[in-house]
Formats: C-alpha cells, sequence, structure tokens
C-alpha cells in the first residue's frame, strides 16, 4: 500500500512540474469562457451543435500561437426552459471565474436570461436566439447577439430597395409585434438613405379590405408599397392594389415567402421579398467552418446555427484577446469592436449590441416561383420591376 | 384631396356596403320568419364560396373557359349549394328547438359554424392557406384622374343590388312572400289561414342561406382571394348591420350594410387616426346608435316584419 502511495505521489509531482513547465514555457493565463444552449432536451440537436462549435473555436484559438491566453470552456444546459434558463444564468454569471460567454438558442430562455447577465455585468454574445427583444427589449451594454433577429432583414430591404433606385415608400404593416417590429426597423434603417416614408398604415391580422388603406396610399404615389406581415394578408394587398390599378412596386418582408403567396396572388410576378438567413455553405467562412467541425470530428453534426456559435465565440474570444480578462474591459471591447469579418459575414454591433449585418437574400417572384434576385432576369435586365 | 379619390373611396365604400347588405338580409330574414339568430351565417356564406371555387375547379378540368358560363356555374352551384345546407340546418338544428330558449339556437349555431370553419380548414385541400378566387370578369378599367373603376366591381354591384331588388319583390309582390310575411307577424294566424308553416321556414332559410352564397361569391370575385376563416369578420358585421338597421327589416338591413361600410370608410379614409382602427370606430358607433335607438334606426312595426 505504502508502495503504491509512494508512485502515486510521485506520479503527481511529475505531472505539476510538467504542467508548471508547460505554463513557463507558452506563459498563458487561463481565461474561462462559458457557453450556454438546449444540451438535452427537444431541440438539443442544435445545443449540443453549438456547443462543440463553441468547443471547437477555443480549441483553434488555443492551438493558435499569436493568442494571448488560454481558454477553457464551461458548458451548461439550459434545456431551451426559461426557468432552467435563469438558474444555469445566475449559476455562469455569478462564477467569478468566467469572464464571457456565448448563450442560448431559444429566444424565450434568451429574453428572460439577459438581466441577470446585466445584474452581474457577464458579457455575453447571444448565438442563436432570434427574437428582437433580447436585443432591443432592454440598454443593457453586455448584450450582443451575432446572428440576425427577425427584423434585421431591413436593413437589407432598405439598400437592396433604394440601391434599385426607389425613393418614395409606403409601408403596410400589421399591428402585431411582427408587423409592427418590421416597420419600426425599416422606418428606422430609411432615415439614413435618401428613401422617403410617406406614410405607414397600420392593419388587424386578419383584416379582409385594404381598399380604403390603399386609395390613400395611391394619393401619395408611392414608388413601392414595403408589405410587413405574413403571406395571407400580403396576398390580399397584393390582389387589391392591382384592382385599384395601383402601379407602385410590391414588396415584402420574409413573411410573404411561401408557395400560398404565388398560388393566391392573381398578379405575384415581380413581387419582391427578403429571405432571412442563407445556407452555411454560401456563407464567406461557411466551408472553412466546415471543414474544421469535420477535422475535429465531433459525434454530433454541426446543424445549420452550429456556425453562429462558432462565430459568437470567435467574437468573445477576439474582444478578451484586446481587453483581457476582465468582465468590464470585454463589455467595453465589443461594444467598441469595429466591423469584422467572422465565418457567418460582417459583424457590427449597434448600439443595442445587435449585429447589424445579418444574412438575408432578396428573392423576386419570376414565373410562379420564388427566385434569388440576382439568379433572376430581373436582376440580369431581361424583365424590368414596376416603375423602371 | 382630390375628387377622384374621394369618388375611388366611395366606390370602395359602395362595393363593402354591397357585400355586408347581402349578408345582413339573410339575418334578417331568419329572424324575421322565426326570431332566431343563426351565428353561422358567416360561415354558411364561406362554405358557399369554397363551392364556387370547386365548381370553378370542375368545369376548368372539362375545359370550358367561357367566362360568362363560368360565372353563372360558380353563382348558381354555390347558391343552389347553400340552399340545400340552409334546409338541412333549419330542418335539424332550428325547427326542432323551436320552443327551446334563444340561447340555445344562438349557442348551436355558434357551434355549427365553428364546425363549418373547420371542417373546410382540415378537409379542403390545402384549406388553411388563402387560395385565390378565378378572375375571370372583365378588368377593363375606367380611369378619371386618380379615380379608377373597373368593370368587373360595376357588374358585381348591379348584380348585387339586382339581388336585392329580387329578393325585395319576392317578400313584397308575390303570394309567396305575402306568406313569408303572414308567418313572420303571427305563426298560429298563418297556420289557421293555411300556410306551410314548415314549408315557409325552410324556403326562407334556404333563401337567406342563397344569399350569403351570392355575397360570399361577390366577395371572392372582388378581392379575388377567400381563406376558410372569411366568414367570421363578414358574419359579425352582417349581424351589426341588421341590429342597427333594425333587425326583422329588410330596408333596415340594406341600411345597415352601407352604413357600417360608410363608417369603416370615413375612418380609415378621413379621420385623423391609424386606419387600424376603423373597426373599433365602425362597432363603436353601432355601440352608440344601438344605446340610442335599441331597436334599430327602421324601428320594427309589426306589419313590417320582412
Amino acid at each position: 500500500m505504502k508502495q503504491i502511495f509512494r508512485i502515486a505521489s510521485i506520479l503527481a509531482l511529475g505531472a505539476l512540474a510538467v504542467t508548471a513547465t508547460n505554463g513557463m514555457a507558452n506563459a498563458k493565463d487561463k481565461v474561462t469562457v462559458g457557453y450556454i444552449g438546449p444540451i438535452t432536451g427537444k431541440v438539443s440537436a442544435h445545443g449540443i451543435a453549438g456547443r462543440n462549435s463553441a468547443d471547437l473555436a477555443i480549441n483553434l484559438r488555443n492551438q493558435d500561437p499569436n493568442s494571448k491566453y488560454e481558454y477553457e470552456l464551461v458548458a451548461l444546459d439550459d434545456e431551451c426552459k426559461p426557468n432552467i434558463g435563469i438558474q444555469v444564468a445566475t449559476k455562469m454569471a455569478t462564477d467569478k471565474h468566467v469572464s464571457g460567454a456565448v448563450t442560448h438558442f431559444c429566444s424565450a430562455v434568451a429574453t428572460g436570461a439577459v438581466r441577470i447577465y446585466h445584474q452581474f455585468h457577464l458579457p455575453v454574445v447571444v448565438w442563436g436566439a432570434i427574437s428582437p427583444s433580447v436585443t432591443y427589449g432592454n440598454d443593457y451594454k453586455e448584450i450582443h447577439r451575432t446572428i440576425g433577429t427577425l427584423t434585421s432583414q431591413n436593413k437589407v430591404a432598405v439598400d437592396f430597395l433604394t440601391g434599385l433606385g426607389y425613393k418614395k415608400y409606403v409601408v403596410i404593416y400589421d399591428t402585431t409585434d411582427y408587423g409592427k417590429g418590421h416597420l419600426e426597423a425599416f422606418a428606422n434603417d430609411l432615415l439614413a438613405t435618401d428613401g422617403e416614408l410617406l406614410e405607414a398604415y397600420g392593419v388587424a391580422a386578419d383584416q379582409q379590405d385594404f381598399t380604403a388603406e390603399l386609395t390613400k396610399a395611391k394619393s401619395l404615389n408611392p414608388e413601392v408599397i414595403y408589405f410587413a406581415g405574413l403571406s395571407d394578408l400580403g396576398i390580399r394587398v397584393r390582389n387589391q392594389m392591382e384592382k385599384l390599378g395601383i402601379e407602385a412596386q410590391f414588396a415584402g418582408v420574409s413573411g410573404i415567402i411561401s408557395d400560398t403567396f404565388i398560388d393566391g396572388t392573381t398578379a405575384s410576378e415581380g413581387s419582391l421579398a427578403m429571405r432571412q438567413g442563407a445556407p452555411v455553405e454560401v456563407m464567406p467562412g461557411g466551408p472553412e467552418f466546415i471543414k474544421k467541425y469535420a477535422d475535429a470530428d465531433y459525434k454530433d453534426p454541426a446543424e445549420a446555427y452550429g456556425v453562429y456559435a462558432y462565430a459568437a465565440m470567435n467574437v468573445l474570444l477576439d474582444a478578451v484577446e484586446e481587453a483581457g480578462p476582465d468582465r468590464q474591459a470585454i463589455t467595453k471591447a465589443l461594444n467598441t469592436m469595429p466591423a469584422k469579418e467572422y465565418s457567418i459575414g460582417m459583424v457590427e454591433f449597434d448600439d443595442h449590441g445587435q449585429n447589424v449585418n445579418s444574412l438575408v437574400t432578396p428573392l423576386v417572384v419570376q414565373d410562379g416561383a420564388w427566385v434569388t434576385w440576382d439568379e433572376s432576369e430581373y436582376a440580369s435586365g431581361k424583365r424590368t420591376l414596376k416603375g423602371k | 384631396m382630390d375628387i377622384g379619390f374621394i369618388g375611388q373611396h366611395l366606390v370602395n365604400g359602395l362595393m363593402q356596403g354591397m357585400i355586408y347588405s347581402l349578408v345582413a338580409v339573410g339575418f334578417t330574414l331568419f329572424f324575421g320568419v322565426l326570431d332566431v339568430i343563426k351565428f353561422s351565417h358567416g360561415d354558411v356564406l364561406m362554405v358557399g364560396v369554397f363551392a364556387g371555387l370547386t365548381a370553378f375547379f370542375g368545369l376548368d378540368a372539362l375545359g370550358i373557359e367561357n367566362p360568362y358560363i363560368l360565372v353563372i356555374a360558380i353563382i348558381l352551384f354555390s347558391t343552389a349549394l347553400m340552399a340545400l345546407l340552409g334546409i338541412v340546418i333549419a330542418k335539424i338544428l332550428i325547427l326542432p328547438l323551436k320552443g327551446a330558449p334563444p340561447l340555445n339556437i344562438l349557442l348551436i349555431t355558434l357551434m355549427l359554424g365553428t364546425l363549418l370553419r373547420e371542417s373546410v380548414r382540415l378537409f379542403y385541400p390545402n384549406g388553411s392557406n388563402s387560395k385565390a378566387f378565378p378572375a375571370i370578369l372583365p378588368t377593363d378599367s375606367f380611369t378619371w384622374g386618380n379615380f379608377s373603376l373597373r368593370l368587373d366591381s360595376v357588374m358585381l354591384f348591379v348584380a348585387g343590388a339586382a339581388v336585392i331588388v329580387g329578393t325585395y319583390t319576392l317578400i313584397n309582390r308575390t303570394r309567396l312572400g305575402l306568406a313569408i310575411r303572414a308567418v313572420a307577424q303571427d305563426e298560429e294566424t298563418a297556420r289557421t289561414m293555411g300556410i306551410n308553416f314548415g314549408f315557409i321556414v325552410l324556403f326562407t332559410f334556404a333563401l337567406g342561406s342563397a344569399i350569403a352564397a351570392f355575397a360570399g361569391v361577390m366577395n371572392g370575385f372582388y378581392y379575388n382571394e377567400i381563406n376558410f376563416s372569411m366568414g367570421l369578420l363578414l358574419g359579425a358585421v352582417g349581424f351589426s348591420a341588421a341590429i342597427i338597421g333594425g333587425l326583422g327589416n329588410l330596408y333596415g338591413a340594406i341600411l345597415g350594410g352601407f352604413l357600417f361600410a360608410g363608417l369603416q370608410t370615413l375612418a380609415a379614409a378621413a379621420l385623423p387616426f391609424s386606419s387600424s382602427y376603423k373597426d373599433v370606430f365602425a362597432f363603436a358607433v353601432v355601440i352608440a346608435l344601438m344605446a340610442w335607438r335599441p331597436t334599430g334606426l327602421i324601428a320594427e312595426k309589426a306589419y313590417a316584419r320582412v
């Protein structure tokens, strides 16, 4: 027995010595960063993919000789349940070793948890939850988000439409949070351009008749009628525009993209809409991420949103590299971070910590199908939009 | 606002008013004859328009392309089928409950409405999505400045007016109409005078339901879009229109329909608040009118019923 104890002691001392030597050789401090996602439960596939991708970002960073710190991951499971989310967020935020975290796939969990991070000054980058309220529902400086929100497509819509030369807009929006959120974002983004919002009409989400609103809109002579709502309403608005002889171009938010819109409208040809997101394969750093994830040999696939967790973790690590492991310094670094390209594309936070560059693809209806704008005959000049 | 836009709002309001009036006429017929409020009326309208769409697909598959034949066939099929549905509803649900408290009929037709609505949603192919209603009427339009009037709208309006005039003539100028009025006035006396009460009730329900189907098809041709829940709001508006006009009074239903559409258009076009409040405004005025004239704008006289 004594013999075994002696051997064990020698081995332990040896291990310590090796670690110490390594430490001296690298001279790197350890920084602990966190990950929270639904690792178990119904959407665990995404949670596991997110954790693996965050882990991949850390491993790659640790292999990088230029990185200033050695990173360690603490992963917690929110089960996609708001109550559990609050518990694990509190656990992570009160752990003083954790410098920052990449958190949440589920919007309901993220919305509740952001208050905790703010309370304990833990800087976080939300990787998967897309409800606008996570970033726009508060003024917490600690909260950032790399993935786009439901409404971030409007910036792309504004850039796209003004890029086509349209200047005068009327918005018809449904008065739910969905429609209102889009209207606010669209109106706000339009301010930065030479486009002009002539009027916005709120309509009930089950309204049938839009002739009164459209007649008023017609009197303003807009170039574009921008519709913020779902396809059922979009169909009615489009049909009734035709009925009233309104010659403006019709453009809608992602909510109208469906076959129902095409089947239900008498004049869908040439209608524009913004599709949220893009497949990982076409993201700027997508193929590289796919290769590295495959090389790391994780048991589970990266799923559609793994790349977002990977990017979010890289954003956080870059902030730590710049500011050190202090929470408030990291928050400041994130808030002042210049625009930079990551695997999901450009990341640039607005004053709510929201990445303003989300991947959005403009689509157009061509011959009874939604076609990517760049591949359409409208883009090539073979066909023309209204007023062009 | 220039005259063209005022004219445009007027036309929009008239078209809506015609549809509302047709729905309200049904409510008023049922109430006049049997003192019942049939809450499934809006959903019968919706089933009617889906039946019309099915007829269109059938004829289209047979290769019939003449738009006039198609339109007439859609209207005939839809109205005939809904007349039949009206008879079935009256026979199975309304007549057996004649002696029961009015609340029972109200509830049972409310539930029937849900049943019809959900059935279309679940069993009609892809029923939960909006459907395009065929745009087969001529779309030539007359444009004068900012005013644009399409030929199909004019045709629909004239057809709607013809249905209302026809119903009025039927009720006031025919023996059958006399029998309906007799039943409306006093069921017992009408029976002793040899009027077939059961037949009159079934006929009235067939007529009201057929008019609803017509209103539905008109709605379909006007908006070129139909959906399983379209009967809900149309039913509520039609019922309110019948109430403000004076339930049981044909003129009242027509007046109520146009008044309601006028209020909605006024709210959306001329009042300073957001157009999303137009239903709030129209229903608020209806509430105020009901407080002022509880029996409707055209006060009911026993002999004027139906």
